[in-house]
């Protein structure tokens, strides 16, 4: 094959330069949600931080990899989920401390013994529980029932986007979802009514 | 056997608030809810804590960490 002519040459490497100023204009208007979510997938500001960025100068380096117009969030959290599961550096529970498989009106129930039936109608209630306790709570659920917890309930993302970032059929994005949930109401009872 | 309908109607309360329930689990959810002050309750306080939770797990990002992220941008893909 020839070589291109010179001008064309040059504006190809034009074009990709503006491409790929777009494409981490574009990944870096996302940063704050990034950190928002891996926030929660770790256990500390700092381990998400380093998590971050590592994200990011992979993607930079990476962007060719990426096809405009898909969805270039799920894209950065495959990438922050691999890194995350790849470091070890998941909250991890130890085996012992496995929740039981309680019911989903476990919490409401226990609430609802404390303040009354009528309690559970009204914001108030959940508006006792600490956002410390929140966040501890979400930091006890096994690692990957959270992942599913966190990418959805917090990070907004669909079954089916939760399912390409975590690499597994969106079933099983459902169950651990389900899971986790009863799981983090088990840690809010416990929390909160003790 | 028959379930108890309360006991029914918790198995559907994730799937009715992600909206993937089929047309008849969403028929049977409402007709329970309807009847039942118990469950609807519940299903109340399931929202409200949900919203909640995704309010209160909000952190910012750390000062300076947009910085250093911008610092990244022009990675060499051989680097």
């Amino acid at each position: 094959m020839s070589q291109p002519e010179p001008d064309t040459q040059a504006r190809r490497i034009a074009t990709e330069a503006r491409d790929r100023a777009r494409f981490e204009e574009e990944a870096l208007a996302l940063a704050d949600q990034v950190y928002r979510v891996a926030r929660r997938l770790v256990g500390s500001r700092e381990e998400a931080e380093d998590l971050v960025q590592e994200t990011y100068a992979r993607a930079f380096r990476s962007w060719k990899s990426f096809t405009p117009g898909t969805n270039l969030r799920a894209w950065l959290f495959r990438i922050l989920t691999n890194l995350n599961v790849d470091r070890g550096r998941r909250i991890q529970r130890s085996p012992q401390t496995q929740p039981l498989e309680e019911t989903d009106y476990y919490l409401a129930n226990k609430l609802a013994s404390a303040g009354g039936e009528e309690a559970l109608e009204t914001d108030e209630v959940v508006e006792r529980l600490s956002q410390d306790s929140i966040v501890k709570a979400l930091s006890e659920i096994p690692a990957q029932y959270r992942d599913a917890v966190v990418l959805v309930d917090i990070g907004d993302f669909t079954y089916a986007d939760a399912a390409q970032i975590l690499d597994v059929p969106i079933g099983t994005v459902m169950s651990r979802l389900h899971r986790g949930r009863r799981a983090l109401k088990q840690h809010l009872a416990e929390e909160a009514v003790g | 056997m028959t379930k108890d309908p309360c006991d029914r109607c918790e198995e559907l309360l994730q799937d009715y608030l992600d909206r993937t329930l089929t047309d008849a689990e969403w028929k049977e959810a409402e007709g329970h809810l309807s009847g039942c002050d118990y469950c609807s309750r519940r299903y109340k306080f399931e929202a409200t804590l949900r919203r909640y939770v995704r309010v209160s797990a909000v952190e910012r990002m750390p000062p300076g960490l947009m910085d250093k992220l911008a610092e990244l941008r022009g990675l060499d893909a051989t680097a």
